[in-house]
């Protein structure tokens, strides 16, 4: 820091510097947004049951428990290719199936096992729920996770 | 404290440091649910559990945030608050609100998505407390005189009211959900957080070491200017694996890792001014806090930070454990410190007594950094191990779990050991205040402030 670097001189830089790097990161995320909307999702399949479904994943704040794309709780495991583990690509109905099936024994009362709440859906809430992680599970994600594990 | 209306910061920080207690409470019942996971299952999910959990932090810290606004803003800008009747009124509709939400949680009444669970009337009356907020210490700064702390610290206040502002638009694309979700979740802790940060540590450092106010300040604009140079692309590391571009892991990887320098900076500030001043002021505590903040910051938002932040990397570390340990560290060391630093300097003043409980202080700081250090430490190895299990080998996530038990139970322990830290915290603020004998102040030196 030597007297002639002043003040004035390191503001300017702070507040220039900030603005280009926040212009360039909207810009960037401007075309991501496109991106997101044509290319790595699937737009038409984007359905009102896909859109209730995430609605379900909301009122019920699974992402407290559960990761979605990696993100959330880390207490439960990753839904985000949950439809796959569950042979949804092959076998959707049997998917949807062992989904319902699922929900309705919860919670487990094994001791010594984390327990998943019983959210008390109807039959159309876990239809539209399962319509989420379908198209959820087609979001291209750069290949992540490595392992069908999640 | 040299103006009255300083004294709603004592208010604010009663109100940060009973939503703290509340936050560790939680956070202990959370701890003991992933060793005993029937605990309270029917009645408190875990999901509840760690919504309050994390909203209580980021509510307490943002009421440490105003109350150190409050406190800093007439010192330096020499002149009375606009309104400390605004500011006591702010206070009152945010704690309404923030009780009302923790209620309402555990009824079942959120909005769902991660840290913005907020119902929508919730997520109003936080702007209109921000705007309450804004236009208390706008008013002041511009009527008394002008620094770069409180430039500094304005542009981050308003920075977190406008990306606030992204929690109120939720696309059903849930990539598109997830990429203006980080506008308010990064830009904030990673972003204009930091500038808040910074600017109270600079306070500090001024007021404690005594150094020339001019040198502080260049060192300020060093270290807000890296912050945001970096962190702002450094938002890419969150859009390697949402359905984002792939070219993010590239600009991810870069900005991301650069997001150290803030850190490093702080660190090397805080020890220079202490080093240049040779000054002793007879708040040791709270200049252990201070220094302890730049330091934990760096490791634990900084280094733990780096770990896994370069792409290839995070592609097997995303979401697993390593992000809980660096989560806790980071916030922990950068947010939560900086506010008990600023409260353990402020409290003598706003208590009209000189500093006292120091030993008592210096312990917590020990107890809970210490604790903090175990958990992340036990969290990082659970990590480790999960990732290996489960990301490499294919594992099952119940399997895994079950493999890496053994450190949740030492998770566990620390935590305990910080929540008697925070005990010991409270009653050295808020306990009776014991003077104890003045510390050499005198002996040639000028009064510290």
């Amino acid at each position: 820091m030597t007297e002639r670097f002043t003040k004035a001189a390191a503001r300017n830089i702070f507040y220039g510097g900030s603005l280009f790097f926040f212009a360039t990161f909207v810009t960037m995320t401007a075309l991501s947004h496109n991106y997101i909307v044509n290319t790595s999702t699937d737009k038409k399949g984007l359905t009102e049951a896909v859109t209730r479904g995430k609605h379900v994943w909301e009122k019920n704040s699974c992402i407290n428990c559960h990761t979605l794309l990696g993100e959330g709780a880390y207490f439960a495991p990753e839904l985000g290719n949950v439809w796959l583990r569950y042979g949804g690509d092959k076998d959707p109905e049997g998917a949807v199936m062992a989904l319902k099936g699922w929900m309705a024994a919860q919670p487990s009362g094994i001791e010594g096992r984390r327990q998943m709440p019983q959210f008390n859906l109807t039959e159309k809430e876990v239809e539209d729920l399962a319509a989420f992680l379908e198209w959820t599970s087609r979001i291209n994600t750069q290949n992540w996770p490595p392992k069908l594990s999640g | 404290m040299k103006y009255e209306s300083q004294k709603v910061a004592l208010y604010y920080f009663a109100a940060a440091m009973g939503l703290f207690g509340v936050q560790i409470l939680v956070g202990l019942l959370a701890g003991t649910v992933y060793v005993l996971p029937n605990t309270m299952s029917e009645l408190l999910p875990f999901n509840i559990i760690r919504m309050i959990h994390t909203n209580a932090l980021i509510v307490w810290l943002l009421i440490g945030f105003f109350g150190a606004a409050y406190y800093l803003i007439p010192e330096e800008a020499e002149t009375e608050l606009h309104s400390p009747k605004l500011a006591l009124i702010q206070l009152g509709l945010f704690v309404f609100g923030a009780l009302a939400a923790v209620v309402g949680y555990v009824f079942r009444i959120h909005e769902g998505r991660e840290f913005l669970e907020q119902p929508l009337w919730i997520k109003a009356a936080i702007v209109v407390v921000a705007l309450m907020f804004l236009y208390n210490v706008t008013l002041t700064v511009l009527k008394g005189r002008r620094t770069v702390i409180t430039n500094i610290l304005l542009v981050g206040m308003w920075g977190i009211a406008i990306f606030f502002l992204f929690s109120f638009y939720n696309p059903g694309n849930l990539a598109l959900d997830k990429m203006y979700w980080w506008y308010v979740v990064h830009l904030w802790v990673e972003g204009v957080w930091e500038l808040v940060l910074a600017s109270i540590l600079a306070f500090l450092m001024i007021k404690m070491t005594g150094v020339d106010r001019e040198v502080v300040e260049k060192w300020l604009y060093a270290m807000v200017g890296l912050a945001l140079f970096s962190g702002i692309l450094g938002t890419g590391h969150h859009y390697y694996w949402i359905g984002t571009p792939g070219y993010w892991q590239w600009i991810g990887s870069l900005f991301s890792t650069l997001e150290v320098a803030p850190f490093f900076t702080m660190v090397v500030f805080a020890f220079m001014m202490v080093w240049k001043s040779g000054r002793r002021h007879p708040n040791k505590a709270a200049m252990l806090w201070s220094l302890g903040c730049a330091v934990f910051a760096f490791f634990g938002a900084g280094l733990w930070g780096f770990l896994h932040t370069l792409a290839p990397i995070n592609y097997y570390t995303h979401g697993t454990q390593v992000t809980a340990a660096h989560g806790h560290l980071a916030f922990y060391g950068a947010y939560a410190m900086i506010n008990l630093a600023i409260i353990t300097y402020a409290m003598p003043y706003l208590r009209g007594r000189a500093p006292y409980n120091q030993t008592l202080n210096i312990w917590s700081f020990w107890l809970m950094s210490g604790g903090m250090a175990f958990m992340t430490f036990a969290l990082t190895a659970a990590g480790i191990v999960q990732t290996h299990l489960q990301r490499v080998m294919g594992m099952g996530y119940m399997e895994v779990q079950e493999q890496i038990a053994m450190f949740y139970w030492l998770r566990l322990g620390g935590g305990v050991a910080v929540g008697i830290g925070v005990l010991v915290y409270l009653y050295a603020i808020f306990g009776p205040a014991r003077e104890e004998r003045p510390v050499a102040v005198a002996g040639g030196l000028q009064a510290a402030e």
